[in-house]
């Protein structure tokens, strides 16, 4: 390779070089905040902390104490059943409404799909406050609306104080927090389809319901897939949204996640150590949650 | 034409929180709950009380402030990080590539939730707890993020590229005046979701920033709020509550295309 002037040497410095310098800032915070803590944070569960200076090493002892204390179980409890409204709610709701959405003319989809996706914009802790405001007994909109159908019921509900609708009450502020978002994706996909495979069908003699099972649903299968792992994985680390609205963990315990647990024991009591144990049996909840979802989807097939 | 009234039912219901919020802004305590949305036989008792007292009562300014420019930089910064790794990962072949790559993809699964507790450790020993740099520096780094633009990067033709440097561009300045224009809806649709993500985060900024003049507007907030059973000034709360929902809404409307576009693509392709 020839020299070249000192200009020229540098030129091609940069021209070999700027790569790495382009990774730099990425890879750099990536090691040092992410991937070291990660490992730290291995080490971390094996001790029993007071505060970020004093910690004491017990070894596995963490996880069997989590694993035989009930309010873990109870949090568990409380994630899953959140989870699974939300779901079973969020999926079909979105794509009801996206389907009505993939119908129409042009003018109207745009104000209207700003009309459902807004919600998204806020952000778990501004619902929580505005659902806790809606969700008042007796005189908040809610109750008033269903008090309109069931009288003396309707208004009674009490959301924020009750343990049987503790749950509900976040289920229903993540819906309209999520819906839009859901919808978007849905739309999106439901575009992708090709009208030709609907009009085969219906020659082929395919009613609406054959159509959707057939056409639709396989035609949107990743997105779907997609979605119901995302929302799963949000939805098992709820946190922000119910200890906001309760102020707290809710009546008996009823609005604590799992993600609340962890907070309660690493930044409450301070046994950071403790918590980083929560994190990790957490973290291999919705590893084996997830893994199950993508082999039930078939997934793993496609790749 | 049922239809078009469905919708726009639906979309109403859809709003009517927005609605409720705007209206009990404005509301007098009393009349908060007493009428469902305005007190349409009294109009002349709407009042701007709640947020003169919002802004004597609470540092809302301060909350403001902090939010903006936490989230503004933060924004910034993982776009610049993001989008020149993702630009050499989709354009360069270098050492260590692989790797970076795998790993990168590996965690960006991963729940969040596990790094807590290390992370603040961390921020301990670093001596940054209580300071901006414990949330500006740790989220500079967004492997989603990079993921995407590199996915995006990718189909910055590879011609355009060679010809610029022919004549003489700069491997930086390549980047900047080619790539970047080139990937502009995604820059878009990132910045949007990155500062809503920043704007709307309460658990790290709460665990992280002790003082009370470094407080986000989702922290300053939540201590507005009063326990269950304690009399709340709702007003002033909604007063809140709005003012911080605005920014988000305002950058929302404005990106809306790109954002939803850009959204809408990844799904189908990604």
């Amino acid at each position: 390779m020839t020299r070249g002037t000192p200009r020229q040497r540098l030129w091609s410095l940069q021209h070999r070089y700027s790569a790495y310098l382009f990774v730099l800032p990425f890879a750099a915070v990536f090691c040092a905040f992410f991937l070291y803590p990660l490992a730290q944070s291995v080490v971390l569960s094996l001790f029993r902390s007071v505060g970020p200076r004093q910690s004491r090493f017990v070894g596995l002892d963490n996880y069997g104490f989590l694993l035989r204390d009930p309010l873990f179980w109870l949090s568990v409890a409380n994630t899953v059943l959140f989870t699974v409204l939300f779901l079973i709610l969020q999926v079909p709701l979105s794509l009801g409404l996206a389907m009505l959405l993939n119908s129409e003319r042009i003018w109207f989809r745009d104000v209207l799909r700003f009309a459902f996706f807004a919600s998204y914009m806020v952000g778990n802790v501004f619902v929580a406050v505005i659902f806790m405001v809606l969700l008042a007994q007796r005189t908040g909109l809610v109750n008033r609306a269903i008090a309109g159908v069931l009288p003396s019921v309707g208004s009674e509900i009490n959301w924020r104080g009750d343990a049987r609708f503790a749950m509900p009450a976040v289920v229903l502020a993540a819906l309209w927090l999520s819906m839009g978002q859901a919808m978007i994706y849905f739309l999106a996909a439901l575009q992708a389809v090709d009208r030709d495979l609907y009009e085969a069908a219906a020659v082929d003699g395919a009613g609406r319901w054959a159509r959707f099972r057939h056409v639709t649903l396989p035609g949107i299968r990743p997105v779907l897939l997609y979605l119901v792992l995302v929302g799963t994985i949000y939805a098992l680390q709820l946190f922000e949204l119910p200890y906001v609205f309760f102020q707290g963990f809710g009546p008996r315990f009823a609005g604590m996640t799992v993600v609340g647990y962890l907070f309660m024991n690493g930044f409450l009591a301070g046994d950071i150590g403790y918590a980083a144990a929560a994190g990790w049996v957490l973290f291999v909840l919705i590893s084996i949650v997830a893994f199950v979802q993508l082999k039930a989807g078939g997934a793993t097939r496609e790749f | 034409m049922l239809l078009h009234a469905l919708l726009i039912m639906l979309a109403l219901g859809a709003l009517t929180p927005f609605l409720w919020l705007i209206c009990a802004c404005f509301k007098e305590q009393q009349d908060i709950f007493a009428s469902a949305f305005l007190p349409w036989g009294q109009l002349g008792d709407l009042t701007l009380d709640n947020f003169r007292v919002l802004f004597d009562r609470e540092p809302i300014g301060r909350w403001l402030f902090n939010s903006l420019f936490l989230s503004s930089t933060l924004t910034v910064l993982v776009v610049t990080t993001s989008s020149l790794a993702g630009f050499a990962l989709a354009k360069y072949r270098f050492a260590g590539k692989r790797v970076l790559m795998g790993m990168m993809l590996a965690t960006m699964v991963m729940p969040g939730v596990v790094l807590i507790p290390s992370s603040w450790l961390l921020m301990y020993k670093l001596g940054w707890l209580n300071s901006y740099a414990a949330i500006l520096v740790p989220g500079a780094a967004s492997s989603f993020g990079t993921f995407l633009f590199m996915q995006a990067m990718k189909s910055v033709p590879d011609e355009l590229l060679q010809a610029a440097r022919v004549d003489g561009c700069s491997e930086l300045r390549l980047w900047w005046e080619v790539a970047l224009p080139i990937v502009r809806p995604m820059i878009a649709a990132f910045t949007l979701l990155t500062f809503i993500g920043a704007w709307n985060s309460y658990l790290w900024p709460s665990i992280v920033l002790q003082d009370e003049s470094k407080h986000t507007l989702p922290i300053g907030l939540a201590t507005m709020v009063g326990l269950p059973g304690v009399n709340t000034q709702y007003g002033v709360l909604m007063a809140g509550t709005f003012l911080a929902v605005l920014p988000v809404m305002v950058l929302f409307f404005v990106l809306q295309r790109d954002f939803i576009s850009g959204l809408a693509s990844g799904a189908v392709k990604g």
